[in-house]
């Protein structure tokens, strides 16, 4: 079967990929938007943190036997609570100042992890075996879907979903929306900010950590695998614009799709698509899609 | 029988308070007291530290020195979000109202500080608008919702120290005589109130005494009765 020339097979494979790292674009612009959003703080470390949640996982299995279904709640866990004192300790010290400072912190603070895991486990990739459970495929006809890739994009867009109604729907989701208004308001109405922030920050990381995890089985786990998708997530939330919840999971989404689409018909552009679409984005509507200016 | 040896209890008192913005200094050791149940102004011309002294009561400017008593409680190196749960409700300028939440949200955003606040369905009754209004985002409220949405909020909480600057400020004359009926029952039921109030017309008949600062520092304290007596002096002070 053919669309336009070209096999089903090969674009519906070719729209899978795009739209598993969708989801991861969507699941770690998520959590930049959210950090941004309250702290006003871009966290450069969010490769690092995602790359910390697959070895975290990576070694739990290996060395301590805690399977890939622990991993998914314990590995966030983990990375977020270093997220908090992360927070706790240095970038607490830096909301009087600049936006560049955290910038820079978080900058060094990635360098410094990911030098770390190259000097204890070089930089070859360690692989992680796919759960029994979700091992497999299923034909579809006009393509082959293997189970653990579907999985993927169910659990980050549940998550990514999840995270939207936490922030749109609940009490605490509005203090964070109430805050990321005007924090200093909010405080004075007598909820605890410091501790908000805390939260955030650590939530953030955490979030990044669950799309490491999820990551491991499917792409080598490498200290240096959340520095090669980090810059495209920045591209992402370029687009998006900055401290959008909805937008930034709808952004990673299409942009993956896109970027899908075009290793099909010109793949030779697949992986400079989305930085031509975040400098179009720019000149003409700089706060991104769905920011406000 | 009140007495001289049976003073009213102290809500508020500021001791040689100082305080600064970065390098400027903009109070310069303000001193006053405000007992339970009384309603109190703060007048002067732009630029005199009215707003700074409740910002720096709620622990809103860069540096404070100096001595901020709640209910005979030290709390000047308490933290903001605490200061509130000392009774404390602020109404800022510019009203600070979420303009991504939903009136309702606004409402019930605040945690309760102590009991005895309003009900929800109380407020209601007290602003009607409110009520009309509760689903629309607060950013699409007019500046006289706004208005009502920030002073029923910290209402709700249980407050009992009402922080109010220029909340008659921009507003239509009918939505200003109702905010002079608001304070008058809220006066009633006991609240402790500061205002800092451009409006004079407004404040004079409300308040049981008025501060008058000048360049962050208190440069009279004029009770109720003192007023007519004032006024000449006050026209000149505050060039209105």
């Amino acid at each position: 079967m053919e669309i336009f020339g070209i096999s089903t097979a090969l674009l519906g494979s070719q729209l899978l990929v795009g739209l598993i790292n969708g989801s991861f674009y969507a699941i770690l612009s998520l959590g930049l938007a959210i950090i941004f959003g309250l702290l006003n703080i871009i966290n450069f470390a969010h490769g690092a943190q995602y790359m910390m949640g697959a070895f975290v996982a990576w070694i739990a299995l290996t060395r301590f036997g805690i399977n890939y279904w622990a991993a998914l709640i314990v590995a966030p866990l983990i990375v977020g609570f270093v997220g908090v004192l992360i927070e706790r300790l240095m970038l607490r010290r830096l909301y009087k100042l600049d936006h560049l400072y955290g910038l820079l912190l978080t900058f060094g603070l990635a360098l410094i992890f990911e030098g770390i895991f190259r000097d204890q486990f070089g930089i070859s990739g360690e692989s992680y075996e796919v759960p029994e459970l979700l091992s497999g495929g299923v034909n579809l006809g006009f393509m082959f879907l293997p189970i653990y890739r579907a999985w993927v994009i169910v659990a980050s867009l549940t998550v990514c979903f999840g995270t939207w109604y936490m922030i749109e729907r609940t009490k605490l989701g509005a203090y964070l929306r109430a805050g990321t208004e005007n924090s200093a308001m909010v405080q004075a109405l007598g909820i605890n900010v410091p501790l908000l922030i805390t939260f955030t920050y650590g939530y953030g990381v955490a979030l990044a950590a669950f799309a490491g995890v999820l990551a491991a089985p499917i792409f080598q786990v490498n200290p240096l695998m959340g520095s090669n998708l980090i810059i495209v997530v920045f591209a992402v939330v370029v687009i998006g614009g900055m401290g959008s919840i909805m937008g930034s999971i709808l952004t990673g989404l299409g942009l993956g799709l896109i970027e899908g689409l075009t290793r099909v018909i010109y793949p030779e552009a697949s992986s400079v698509v989305v930085f031509v679409i975040m400098v179009i984005v720019l000149l003409v509507r700089p706060a991104g899609l769905f920011g406000k200016s | 029988m009140t007495s001289a040896f049976k003073p009213k209890p102290e809500y508020l008192r500021l001791i040689d308070l100082h305080a600064f913005y970065g390098e400027s200094h903009i109070l310069h050791g303000l001193d006053l007291s405000v007992a339970k149940g009384e309603c109190v102004t703060l007048l002067g011309r732009n630029g005199s530290g009215r707003t700074t002294t409740l910002k720096s009561i709620m622990g809103l400017v860069g540096r404070r020195t100096g001595s901020i008593m709640l209910n005979g409680n030290e709390v000047i190196h308490v933290p903001t979000h605490k200061i509130a749960h000392h009774g404390v409700g602020y109404c800022p300028e510019e009203r600070a109202i979420f303009t991504s939440l939903s009136a309702e949200e606004n409402l019930t955003l605040a945690p309760i500080v102590s009991s005895g606040g309003m009900s929800v369905d109380e407020l209601y009754q007290m602003f009607p608008n409110l009520s009309e209004r509760r689903n629309s985002p607060g950013g699409k409220l007019s500046g006289g919702e706004q208005q009502m949405l920030a002073m029923a909020r910290i209402l709700r909480t249980g407050a009992k120290l009402l922080l109010l600057d220029e909340i008659t400020e921009g507003l239509a004359p009918v939505i200003v005589k109702k905010l002079g009926e608001v304070i008058t029952e809220l006066k009633k039921r006991g609240f402790t109130i500061i205002l800092v109030e451009q409006n004079f017309r407004f404040a004079a008949p409300l308040a049981d005494r008025h501060y008058v600062l000048e360049h962050g520092e208190i440069i009279a304290t004029i009770t109720q009765e003192e007023l007519p007596g004032k006024m000449d002096w006050l026209h000149h002070t505050l060039g209105v």
